[in-house]
Order: structure tokens, then C-alpha cells, then sequence
């Protein structure tokens, strides 16, 4: 039971570390479409 | 007599309209533009020729004097400025210069939404309905697969601490990917009218998340028991002897299997294959536009096969084929994994503990992997 346990926690871990990983990496739609680069202001 | 002239005038009536309709296969009466036909078709789905309007969008060449009329716009109308941006055939300037920015207008959105949220959702959530009930009949009829004999009370270790890690990984993942899909899929029809936009607002907000981000776990437990078993799941003549015997499941025989039966080698190749392809539309979802792969696989599909799918898409088109796709491969993994759930743990006595703790029964091994436990 504990490798199943553990693969929870992993499964767990892994995805907010996706969170922020991708979210440092700009990669969220929100920035891929309003960021400042994203829009021509003349 | 009032009744008669009723008559007469309908049937004059639509004798006239199909005579109009008649006449308009030229497109004559509207001059050049659709007739009620061509709109009849279009909202039959049926396919047209429409490249009377699709190439009609103006000739700037032809341009008009500033002071004539139409001069402002060119040598273009009004209407074939629209039709230049209905079918993205227009040079157009916007202020946001993100991806697929400059696509204004795609009319094949309606057939996407129509096929997600009728077919896809009906034949998909009926799938999996029918498997559960399938497999409730399955354990009434036939019962728990028990241990012949009983369990003869000593213990083999089945699979190892990182086998059955990389098993829950992917478990884990899935069950969260595939309830957070359903919710996403369904929960429009089904949860509103039940808990209300709000409530279902942050279970949907909350479900995306979920569901973009775990996804990694996804991957990683694909790759992990794809390296592991993969030497154990190569088809063999074995597996057609236990097909002939129905798997065993039918009667009291269990034909013989090495670590992996013909059974198991299905659900490991069905997850490999959809897992891959599921994950590589899931990348085309994650991130919008970036990597389309739509069009080139038709591409490849049409040279192999000699068919005839788009191979020119718009950047949504490419999204609403991932969606589809997404979806339609999830919706059979989770069929197929329904069933392995339900014979890995209620429908069979000891299947539970080769992940569970990684050590099974020595009866319940040589009954049902007698060539692995030799």
C-alpha cells in the first residue's frame, strides 16, 4: 500500500509543480493573449 | 367551396416555389447570390459548392473613384468585405497579435458544438453507461472469480515497489483526468440544472485546473509502465490459446499465461496506444494553436489511403478536431478501463493484492499466470 500512497502524493506534487512551472514559463492562455507583447498598442 | 379554393391556392403555392427553386439552381433570381436552396442544404449539413460566395470578395483592382459609390471600400462591397472575413481571405489588422487572432468569423464552430454536445456526449456517456451495467449483470450472472480450492495461505511477489508505483501514478491521473473531463463534457447539461451556474462555475474552474495540470502525472505514468511491461505484453502464440478458452472466465479451466495474459496484453496496449494519442491532442489543447497537428495527419492519412479529409484548417478547426478527437479516445479508454477496474478488484478474488501490497497468493498465481510462477 505504501507505493500506491506514495504514487497519490507523487500525482499530486507533480501537477502544482506543473502549475507553476508553466505558469513562470508564460504559457497560460490568459498571457498568451493579453499579455503586453501579445498586443499592438499602435 | 371555401374549402376547395383553400386547396387549390396551396397547390398553386407550392407549385410556384418549386418552380422557383427549379429556376434558382443557376442562382439567377438572387443574382449570382445563395438561394433558398443552397441555405436549405447548409442547414440540412449537407455539403455545397459555395465558391460563388467564398471567391466572391471583391476585385481592389476594379477600385471605384472615391467620389462613386462604393469608392470608400475599394473595389469591394459591404458584403464581400464580410465574406472575405467569413472565409479568412481578408488581410486583416487587429490590435491583439496572439495566436489565431485575426480569424473573425469561423462558421464550422456551430458543427463543433452541435456534434460535442449531441453525439459525442450522447454515444459517450451511453458507452459508459452501458459497460457499468454490463459489468453489473456480468458479476450477478457469473459471480466473483474465486481462488479454486482457496488461497493457499503463502504469498509471491507479484510486482515490485516501482511497478506499482507507476501503476497508481497512471491510476491516479486517469480516474482524475477522466471525472473532470466528464465534468467538463457534461456538466453544462447535467450539473446546471441541478446545483446552478455558480456552484458549478467553481467546480468547473476548479475541474480545469485538475485536469491541465495532472495531465503531467498522466504522461509520466504512461511512459513509466510502457518501459516496464512492454517486454511482457508482446503478443504471442500463448494468447490465442487463452482466447479459445474465453480467458477462463467462462468455466472452471484456466489457460495457461505467462506474466501478462492475452486479456491484460489488451488493456496494455489499448492504454499505450489512446494514452499516447490522447496525450498528444491533450498538448494541442494545453496550448491553443501552438501545435496543430490535424491537418498534416490528414495529410498523411490521405496519401496512405487515398481519402480526401481537409488538409487545410483553420487554427480553430485544428482545436475543435483535438477536442473531438480528445474526447472519443478518453471515452473508450475509460470504457476499457471500467472493465479492468472492475476485474481487478470486486470481479476476482486476490487480483487486488498484486497492487495492492505487490504480493499474491500462490494458488491464485499458478491458476491464472501458471507460466510465470514456474
Amino acid at each position: 500500500m505504501k507505493a500506491m500512497l506514495t504514487a497519490f502524493v507523487a500525482t499530486a506534487l507533480i501537477s502544482v509543480a506543473a502549475y507553476y512551472t508553466l505558469q513562470g514559463a508564460g504559457y497560460s492562455a490568459a498571457e498568451k493573449t493579453t499579455a503586453p507583447s501579445s498586443v499592438r498598442l499602435n | 367551396m371555401t374549402q376547395t379554393i383553400g386547396a387549390l391556392l396551396i397547390a398553386l403555392f407550392s407549385m410556384t416555389v418549386g418552380l422557383s427553386h427549379a429556376n434558382e439552381t443557376t442562382r439567377e433570381s438572387t443574382g449570382g447570390a445563395q438561394t433558398l436552396q443552397d441555405i436549405m442544404a447548409r442547414q440540412a449539413g449537407q455539403q455545397i459548392d459555395d465558391s460563388f460566395r467564398r471567391d466572391a470578395t471583391g476585385n481592389p483592382d476594379a477600385a471605384k473613384q472615391i467620389t462613386e459609390q462604393l469608392g470608400v471600400l475599394g473595389g469591394v462591397s459591404d458584403s464581400e468585405v464580410f465574406r472575405g472575413i467569413r472565409y479568412s481571405d481578408l488581410d486583416i489588422k487587429v490590435s491583439n497579435s496572439g495566436p489565431a487572432a485575426d480569424i473573425l468569423v469561423q462558421d464550422g464552430g456551430m458543427r463543433w458544438l452541435e456534434l460535442r454536445q449531441g453525439p459525442l456526449a450522447t454515444y459517450g456517456g451511453g458507452a459508459l453507461l452501458g459497460i457499468i451495467g454490463l459489468l453489473v449483470f456480468f458479476y450477478f450472472a457469473r459471480g466473483r472469480i474465486m481462488i479454486d480450492g482457496g488461497p493457499a495461505g503463502t504469498t509471491i511477489e507479484r510486482f515490485k515497489a516501482v511497478e506499482r508505483f507507476g501503476h497508481w501514478v497512471l491510476a491516479s491521473s486517469f480516474v482524475l483526468l477522466g471525472l473532470t473531463g466528464l465534468l467538463t463534457l457534461l456538466g453544462r447539461q447535467l450539473l446546471i440544472p441541478v446545483i446552478g451556474h455558480e456552484a458549478f462555475s467553481t467546480l468547473a474552474i476548479g475541474s480545469k485546473w485538475i485536469h491541465n495540470n495532472v495531465a503531467w502525472a498522466f504522461m509520466l505514468g504512461l511512459f513509466m509502465t510502457f518501459f516496464m511491461w512492454v517486454w511482457h505484453n508482446i503478443p504471442n502464440k500463448l494468447d490465442l490459446v487463452w482466447f479459445a478458452k474465453g480467458g477462463g472466465i467462462f468455466g472452471k479451466e484456466h489457460p495457461p499465461a505467462k506474466k501478462f495474459n492475452a486479456g491484460q496484453k489488451i488493456i496494455f496496449w489499448t492504454v499505450m496506444v489512446l494514452g499516447f494519442s490522447v496525450s498528444l491532442s491533450g498538448i494541442s489543447l494545453l496550448f491553443p494553436f501552438e501545435y496543430p497537428m490535424f491537418a498534416k495527419t490528414f495529410a498523411i492519412m490521405n496519401s496512405v489511403f487515398g481519402s480526401s479529409y481537409p488538409t487545410e484548417l483553420l487554427p480553430h478547426e485544428e482545436m475543435q478536431y483535438a477536442q473531438i478527437w480528445h474526447a472519443i479516445v478518453a471515452f473508450v479508454m475509460m470504457v476499457a478501463i471500467v472493465a479492468h477496474i472492475y476485474i481487478g478488484s470486486v470481479g476476482m478474488e486476490g487480483a487486488f493484492d498484486a497492487m495492492g501490497n505487490g504480493q499474491v497468493d500462490l494458488e491464485w498465481a499458478r491458476q491464472h499466470h501458471s507460466l510465470w510462477v514456474c
